[in-house]
């Protein structure tokens, strides 16, 4: 499938090619660990964008950014799955709301826990934003034509989404305070509506 | 019962978006930490064989 349009084969650009996209192996898992939050289910995301990119590579152009080339992989096979499974998501919801009850640390200024959770809690397409432009290293530029969007929504995704962070992991170290794990995630999510909201 | 002052906020306005500011870096800071921790993981050699049995299954395609 697909394969018809291929030139001729090429042993030395296909290691090329080999060589830099096992180099990108570790920014890949890394992207789908920070996207979906769940390691196992990341690493099966990774090697599907991977194997992905390895099966198009005959559409790749040597020399230019393969990261990204690499990272749109893999966020549209995320999208796709997730289309699938509705539910999961939802299980994934229920999933932060029994953690977020049982993180008791109020003195940690940002800890680590926390930020996955409210990572967890963004809306997938600010979630995506921040992480390229906030940990992966991309321009906004680079990051719309990831996302296949344009910068200015780029932009306010992610301010948005800082926004909306800050909401929650300010929220979350005041709301435990028995209320049940419902309750205090609706107050979270409203917060972060209204925060994500303001200009 | 915790004492409310009002008066106090309007007077705090620049120091505190001050302080939201420095809770922005912090939470870039993470987030970055976070990222960074799983590039540094050695890679699961699944990876690896996946890709070589994947172009072992193909050798005479095309």
């Amino acid at each position: 499938m697909g394969s018809a349009g291929r030139p001729e084969e090429d042993p030395i650009r296909d290691e090329a090619f080999r060589r830099e996209l096992v180099a990108l192996i570790p920014h890949l898992r890394a992207f789908a660990r920070t996207l979906s939050g769940d390691p196992t289910a990341a690493d099966d995301l990774a090697q599907d964008a991977m194997m992905k990119a390895w099966d198009a590579r005959a559409s790749f152009e040597m020399g230019t950014n393969m990261k990204a080339w690499t990272f749109m992989i893999l966020r549209n096979q995320f999208y796709s799955e997730k289309r699938r499974s509705w539910r999961q998501t939802q299980l994934d919801q229920e999933a932060a709301e029994r953690t977020l009850v049982a993180v008791d640390n109020p003195e940690a200024p940002v800890a680590l826990d926390e930020l996955r959770l409210g990572l967890a809690m963004l809306p997938i397409e600010q979630r995506e934003a921040l992480i390229l432009v906030g940990a992966g290293g991309f321009a906004y530029e680079e990051a719309a034509e990831i996302c296949g969007c344009a910068v200015g929504t780029v932009k306010s995704r992610v301010s948005r989404a800082r926004r909306a962070l800050q909401g929650i992991l300010e929220s979350g170290s005041y709301d435990r305070d028995g209320s049940s794990a419902g309750e205090a995630m609706n107050a979270i999510l409203a917060s972060a509506e209204r925060l994500s909201q303001v200009r | 019962m915790i004492d409310q002052h009002p008066m106090k906020r309007s007077r705090t306005k620049s120091p505190s978006l001050d302080e939201a500011r420095l809770r922005q870096q912090a939470i870039g800071v993470r987030l970055r930490q976070m990222f960074d921790e799983v590039v540094n993981e050695p890679v699961p050699d699944e990876f690896l064989q996946i890709l070589r049995r994947h172009d072992e299954d193909r050798p005479g395609e095309g």
